[in-house]
């Protein structure tokens, strides 16, 4: 079962038991515009909550994602190398960045549901 | 996702100097006479040398920029300072705060210049149009315009000063631009770069010039204020022509290798530095007819004859990662010899492109470098500027 967090850095989650699937969501794509070169972290690194993971760089912004969970980044998305623009096109499904093997079990609470973080943009 | 750095329309950057902070204290945001047609454009709107400014409208900087490039881009650039002065002598009073020929300058010709301050730093750089025999049109930076007038007002005396407050000033950019004017004002269409002349569009009056800041033909438009949403309409009624934001304005200037003031350049760095002695008159120089008399001559001409510890440069990068402002500029042994002043994606190269200072020594063409990225070296060399072809209509 899929379940679909969001954190106020305009990151979202994609929980699927112990494998969590990291992107930006659509309001930060359009913050960002054209988005031109997008830097991946190492699959089989290890990472604690809030280090820094990737990098994506537009034409006007430099931004960094953090690692939302602490776990192994067991996969990346390799096609954005090649088409960094897929997430502005795709920030949701294809434009995904990273898959974070969970170590300990997420505490789902520290995450915002869809109504929450639709709530915190309307603010911005 | 947490933003780090961005591009310079962005509202926190028009505090980069002090001419910025000089107009950032005056007051209230300002808007150009075309902010009610950015905004039905969709234009998104941020504060920038004191104005509302669209940064990019809904198709966003890359397609804007690569518009402009095939097409043609209409930008709203009222938020300059435009100043005509008037008086017998002017050329000559002029010459003494600004290192070019104006005296040769042919009427409706028009010439790139620096104002100088007396060590030989750059207060603005500007754009010199002579209207008349003793009539110069100036435009100046939007985040120099108090400063430069006060400036001016304290070297010049027994002129007649009119700033033009709340004149519109646009630029139509690119290939298709000559198309565009052929339709409307034949007569400014045979302009060649750096002249202009007064001329009507759809019965608006309006003094029109070969000139811009992108590298491409094409021309830059003032008029009445109460003319401009219109006349900015009836441009943007061709099919070729689109509004092209602040974005797209800064990653042209950029491939055109050209400075923006307060970045690239500003008042500690002389126009020998900054790699603009193309901007100084051969008849001002060391062995020229009219040699120096303008404000910082001694240390501008030191540095004409002796050389300058430090140089404006362009780089070429490896890889997609843009390099941006403020990147340290290291050497082989890790060293830090100098910064990027100016840096980004240039969409037309498909690449980033950057400029920056470093020693002379490191200034040739071919000088492998690297520029300092969230603590990673990236592979630099300093290149050829312009970094895209320019392609000014010379006739």
């Amino acid at each position: 079962m899929s379940n679909i967090k969001f954190t106020k850095e305009h990151e979202w989650l994609n929980i699927e038991g112990d494998i969590v699937t990291v992107g930006v969501t659509d309001f930060a794509q359009s913050q960002l515009g054209d988005v031109v070169f997008i830097e991946l972290p190492e699959v089989g690194e290890t990472y604690e909550e809030g280090d820094e993971g990737a990098v994506i760089e537009s034409v006007k912004a430099a931004g960094e994602i953090e690692i939302p969970v602490s776990g192994e980044i067991v996969a990346v998305n390799e096609a954005l190398s090649d088409d960094p623009e897929l997430v502005n096109r795709e920030p949701m499904s294809g434009g995904w960045f990273f898959k974070v093997k969970i170590a300990a079990e997420l505490d789902a609470s520290k995450y915002l549901d869809e109504t929450a973080y639709k709530a915190l943009i309307a603010e911005e | 996702m947490t933003q780090t750095t961005s591009t310079r329309p962005h509202p926190d950057e028009d505090n980069m100097n002090d001419h910025a902070n000089a107009a950032k204290q005056s007051d209230a945001i300002q808007t150009t006479p075309l902010f009610a047609l950015h905004q039905a454009l969709g234009g998104k709107m941020v504060p920038f040398a004191g104005y509302h400014m669209p940064v990019q409208y809904p198709d966003g900087i890359l397609k804007e920029h690569l518009h402009t490039r095939e097409q043609a881009g209409l930008f709203d650039v009222s938020h300059m300072g435009q100043v005509v002065i008037k008086g017998a002598g002017l050329a000559q009073a002029l010459e003494k705060l600004i290192p070019v020929d104006l005296e040769s300058l042919n009427i409706n010709q028009q010439t790139y210049a620096v104002l100088t301050n007396k060590d030989g730093g750059i207060l603005d750089d500007l754009i010199v149009t002579r209207w008349a025999e003793d009539t110069f049109f100036l435009v100046v930076n939007a985040a120099c315009k108090e400063q430069d007038l006060s400036h001016l007002l304290t070297h010049l005396h027994g002129f007649e000063f009119e700033y033009l407050n709340g004149q519109g000033l646009m630029a139509l950019q690119g290939p298709a631009a000559t198309h565009v004017m052929e339709q409307l004002s034949p007569e400014a269409n045979k302009l060649t770069f750096m002249n202009g002349c007064h001329t009507q569009i759809s019965g608006k009056r309006c003094y029109v010039t070969r000139s811009g800041y992108t590298g491409e033909d094409g021309f830059e438009i003032s008029v009445d204020g109460h003319d401009a949403e219109a006349l900015a309409k009836t441009l943007l009624s061709f099919d070729a022509v689109e509004p092209i934001g602040l974005g797209a304005r800064d990653s042209l200037r950029l491939e055109a290798g050209l400075c923006l003031y307060g970045h690239d350049m500003d008042t500690k760095t002389t126009p020998i530095e900054a790699s603009l002695l193309w901007s100084i008159s051969q008849s001002r120089r060391p062995e020229g007819a009219k040699a120096g008399g303008f404000l910082g001559a001694e240390r501008i001409f030191q540095q004409i004859n002796d050389g300058v510890s430090t140089k404006r440069v362009g780089f070429e990068i490896e890889g997609r990662a843009p390099i941006r402002e403020g990147a340290e500029i290291v050497n082989e042994t890790g060293a830090v010899i100098g910064k990027i002043t100016s840096g980004g994606f240039g969409p037309t190269l498909n690449q980033p492109v950057a400029m920056g200072y470093v020693p002379k020594a490191f200034a040739t063409v071919g000088t492998k470098l690297s520029a300092m990225v969230r603590g990673k070296a990236r592979p630099i060399t300093v290149c050829k500027m312009p970094f895209v072809p320019q392609r000014y209509f010379r006739g």
